[in-house]
């Protein structure tokens, strides 16, 4: 099975584009994204603006490009703390085991229980709206899931031979569980990752669409979607392009997950065969 | 079964607890003092020293913990810093408009999508397959408050067939508060399909490579009847329990769908209390959706046993 699925190739191809336009947006933008132009409010798409000005009279495109690279850059950030800290706490719990895990696992399974999003709003309420408490907080709502994978895979590596074997020829319990146990979650972690990169960038999306993100001016697809609103009915270019940013990025994370999980996924393969 | 029902509900119990460990926790990591949190800066220093004392603020973590725990099981969760209701009150209210919106959703999604993904998983790989999953993960990937403006757009702006934004309450006129449900639900109906058909289908998938299938059809059942009796019962399960999932995960998303429709439901009470820092009001809507996400799923498992009977074996 040494092929590339095509929605792994669609998938990838569209978080590239999405990704080129964000590198792109710290380089260079069709215009400044923030420049207030009053005689050129909420015009439509057309070859001056390709897809139009806002209620402030700035580029749209402009501002998509911008907002790409800290929608993106957020969600990176954050999937990597997640990653991190998740990883660390699955390690220890699974490994460890008795009441380490036990009370590791307690409360995890307690912040698992609430919906990620609204522990996020919860610990947004003491961190406050900005780049970094979104990062922290987003991160610690979507640790548990990481530490809950971890955990399961820990479990059934920490019987096999080769750890046994490591053991045996003196290594420590720290460097048999980095060296030999840690290696070998990088597959579940894959698939996993790109979910949660998903996840993280709808709820970013979410927050900043409820005022609660990036603070204006600077730019999110989501806040971008919140302040269309009023102008809808006479400006639907506003709503229609970082609506459509997010949807299509979304649409390209879920594709290349089904095809890495198609693929790593040992319990979908038994089925596939 | 009764000791089935007795030991899930009681696995609830520390769940609950930790959750309300969490939440204490969380409002007591906010700098500053918690009384002074919980009366706002204009409260005088009498009602302050009364606080003070009635949290038990002098003495220690622990003992603070167990007299908050007293008060929320005994439901009292203090005042709105800015309105000076009680909090529960306000919450139900709240909820209710919440509730109706979520629960109407999450009852008709099913019905549509459990169908659509049983018939994908049936013609596996066909065309008819490609283009259910093909819309299912478009449904999927566009987010509710989008999907909530581009229906604004269509319904409200351009056709003109539905009211645009607001709410009516149901017993002032049932059939104008009907009229305003339509886009939120089917806002959430629509994302939710493409949750529940790949789920659906992927459970179908599963079952239908087993050999009892094998054997219902070798002695030439017709494919309905394979679908109906055989596959349906236990493709259903993991679906069932999803939905549980699916109703948490809209109660802790639907401030977004709110805000579109501007709808004062319980998202949007939970959204705009963190934007005016009113503590008791952000505390119980937190301790409250907690709640509701346990007791939810906890009833999903109960019931769990109709569709699968072998869990109770267990």
């Amino acid at each position: 099975m040494r092929y590339l699925a095509p929605n792994a190739i669609l998938g990838g191809l569209i978080i590239g584009i999405m990704g080129l336009g964000a590198l792109l947006s710290t380089l260079w933008t069709p215009f400044d994204p923030l420049a207030i132009n009053f005689t050129a409010r909420l015009q439509p798409p057309g070859h001056e603006h390709w897809l139009g000005t806002d209620e402030f009279g700035r580029d749209v495109l402009s501002r998509l490009m911008a907002a790409a690279a800290a929608s993106m850059g957020i969600s990176l950030l954050t999937m990597v703390a997640a990653i991190i800290g998740g990883t660390a706490v699955g390690l220890l719990a699974g490994y460890l085991r008795g009441w380490t895990d036990r009370i590791l696992m307690a409360f995890n399974d307690a912040l698992l229980a609430f919906p990620g999003i609204l522990l996020a709003l919860g610990l947004l309420a003491i961190t406050g709206a900005n780049k970094y408490g979104i990062i922290l907080a987003l991160g610690l709502a979507y640790l548990p899931s990481v530490a809950r994978v971890v955990r399961g895979t820990v479990f059934s590596l920490r019987e096999k031979e080769f750890v046994d074997a490591s053991r045996v020829m003196g290594n420590s319990e720290a460097y048999t569980m980095v060296r030999h146990v840690l290696p070998n979650c990088v597959a579940p972690l894959t698939v996993l990752a790109t979910s949660l990169f998903g996840w993280v960038l709808l709820a970013e999306s979410s927050l900043s669409f409820l005022g609660l993100g990036v603070p204006p001016p600077a730019p999110t697809w989501g806040n971008m979607l919140a302040s269309s609103r009023p102008y809808i009915g006479q400006a639907m270019w506003l709503a229609i392009f970082p609506g459509l940013c997010i949807s299509v990025t979304l649409l390209g994370i879920n594709l290349l997950g089904d095809a890495l999980r198609d693929r790593l996924d040992p319990r979908m393969r038994r089925i596939r065969a | 079964m009764l000791r089935f029902v007795a030991r899930r509900v009681l696995m609830a119990v520390p769940t609950l607890f930790i959750m309300a460990v969490s939440v204490f926790t969380l409002i007591r990591l906010i700098p500053g003092d918690p009384a002074e949190l919980m009366l706002g800066d204009l409260a005088d220093p009498a009602s302050l020293n009364d606080l003070r004392e009635r949290l038990g603020l002098n003495q220690s973590l622990p003992v603070q913990f167990a007299i908050w725990l007293g008060n929320v099981i005994r439901l009292d969760l203090g005042q709105s810093i800015t309105s000076g209701e009680p909090v529960l009150p306000l919450i139900l209210d709240r909820f209710w408009i919440s509730a109706r919106i979520v629960l109407i959703a999450v009852l008709l999604a099913p019905v549509v999508a459990v169908p659509a993904g049983m018939i994908a998983a049936w013609r596996r790989n066909s065309f008819l397959d490609l283009a259910l999953v093909g819309a299912a993960t478009i449904l999927l990937s566009i987010p509710t408050f989008w999907l909530g403006l581009l229906l604004l757009l269509l319904f409200g702006l351009k056709l003109g067939w539905l009211p645009v934004v607001g709410y009516v309450p149901f017993f002032e006129n049932p059939a104008a508060a009907l009229l305003y449900l339509v886009m939120p639900v089917a806002t959430l109906f629509l994302h939710e399909i493409g949750v529940l058909v790949r789920m659906s289908r992927a459970s179908t998938l599963e079952v239908l490579e087993l050999d009892y299938i094998t054997h219902a059809r070798a002695k030439g059942l017709s494919e309905w009847s394979v679908l109906r009796r055989h596959t349906f019962k236990n493709a259903f399960g993991p679906t069932w329990t999803l939905i549980g999932l699916v109703l948490g995960n809209l109660l802790g998303g639907i401030a977004v769908v709110e805000t579109v429709f501007t709808i004062p439901g319980l998202g949007r009470l939970l959204v705009d209390s963190i934007f005016a820092r009113d503590y008791p009001v952000i505390q119980g809507c937190l301790l409250f959706i907690a709640f509701i996400y346990v007791v939810v799923n906890l009833v999903v498992d109960l019931l769990y046993p109709m569709f699968d009977p072998r869990v109770t074996a267990e």
